[in-house]
């Protein structure tokens, strides 16, 4: 084959890998380059957030607002720190926004959920959602379950 | 007794030389910066070991792929969970069955046809007759072929994994009706750019040094017979295969195990 013809075949083969790489990052992965367009950081505290993993959704009535950045454990209180980012300007959430954590479907990943507050003031950059309700474990529902069985 | 001792110590020492010429081999080889002149040397490898590779890789890919969405998707939708077709058949694809499958192949298409082109130019002697003309054949013959295989090896990965998925879309999704936004969306969230595509592509990269250097080799140390021109060439297959797979588990051990 003469050279030509060779040159044009390899470009289009480094090009097909090219898009392979670029189409596995956009659609495969899901990366989101608008996301650190404007967003802030609100922390929350659970009882047991079992299973939420950083990057986890955070929504509102079904609808993503942001996710999960980090999660740690205050060993003192045995209670579970969640730094959630969430989109937008400070201001689109009440103060007495509550969170929880739940379930996609029976085996899905967990996410967080927030349910919208009464107050005027807003949640800033850095503050606390203090009103929340952890991640509902089975084997506790069972354990719960049985000592209410046994009660009758 | 002393044969016996004999025999082993003179095995033990002819691996290990057989593995120090071909260090040498590999360490001059690649090395090796193209001047001017020598681009077109490395293009038509490029071309001759991916290019040419295209076809079985996306045939494979593409089978891979539907039987992958076939088998989750009957086993997952027993619990109700099609919507985590999509973040299987990607995690197995990326993470394991890309690279080794398009390792496995490259061996078996590029590998063996590159061992047996430097064996025929040994045998027939065309290696010497460069060395005598002053041209190094390691720079002319065998640098272009190291360099087009790891060039190529973690493109065709990324062409499997893309055809492969595709694959798992027509038999999931448009054929037995996973239903599309739960795929993608469990697809996308279960995957990490780095720590899935990054790590398999590294993957890739390791396998493709491992296979291209076997093979050259086996070529160019390979007896100068048309017999142990086929040996070499099957060598370099069983080789290469083998060694993917065990290098495969340590660095899936490396990379995600938990220690």
């Amino acid at each position: 084959m003469r050279m030509g013809t060779i040159e044009i075949s390899v470009g289009a083969f480094v090009l097909a890998g090219i898009i392979a790489v670029l189409f596995l990052i956009v659609q495969v992965s899901g990366i989101n380059f608008s996301e650190a367009d404007t967003s802030y950081t609100v922390t929350a505290r659970f009882d047991d957030v079992a299973g939420l993993r950083p990057r986890a959704k955070v929504s509102m009535a079904g609808v993503n607002l942001g996710r999960v950045r980090a999660i740690s454990v205050d060993t003192t209180y045995g209670e579970a720190i969640v730094e959630m980012e969430i989109d937008g300007e400070p201001g689109n959430l009440s103060a007495d926004t509550s969170a929880k954590i739940l379930t996609e479907g029976i085996l899905g990943a967990r996410y967080i959920g927030l349910s919208p507050g009464s107050e005027e003031d807003t949640l800033k950059d850095g503050s606390e959602i203090t009103e929340t309700q952890g991640a509902i474990v089975l084997e506790n529902l069972i354990g719960q379950f049985l000592t209410s069985l046994g009660k009758d | 007794m002393e044969n016996l001792l004999r025999r082993i110590g003179g095995r033990t020492l002819g691996r290990f030389q057989t593995l120090g010429r071909a260090t040498i081999m590999w360490i001059q080889a690649m090395g090796w910066i193209p001047k001017t002149g020598e681009w077109s040397l490395l293009i038509r490898q490029v071309y001759s070991i991916g290019v040419l590779s295209i076809v079985i890789i996306g045939l494979s890919a593409f089978a891979i792929g539907a039987v992958l969405a076939l088998q989750f998707y009957t086993q997952l939708s027993r619990f109700g969970a099609e919507d985590a077709v999509g973040a299987g058949l990607a995690l197995v694809l990326l993470r394991e069955l890309g690279p080794v499958v398009t390792g496995l192949l490259f061996a078996g298409r590029a590998g063996s046809a590159i061992t047996a082109e430097i064996g025929l130019m040994k045998t027939t002697e065309q290696l010497s007759i460069m060395e005598m003309m002053g041209v190094d054949p390691l720079r002319r013959i065998v640098a272009p072929r190291l360099w087009g295989g790891i060039i190529s090896m973690p493109l065709l990965t990324a062409i499997f994994n893309m055809v492969a998925i595709y694959g798992g879309v027509v038999v999931g999704v448009q054929w037995l009706g996973a239903d599309a936004g739960g795929f993608w969306s469990g697809m996308q969230s279960a995957v990490e750019p780095l720590e899935d595509i990054g790590k398999g592509m590294v993957k890739a990269a390791i396998f493709a040094l491992v296979v291209t250097w076997v093979a050259v080799f086996q070529g160019y140390d390979c007896e100068p017979t048309a017999e142990g021109m086929g040996l070499a060439t099957t060598r370099t297959v069983v080789t290469s295969s083998v060694l993917i797979l065990a290098i495969d588990f340590f660095l899936t051990l490396l990379m995600y195990g938990d220690f």
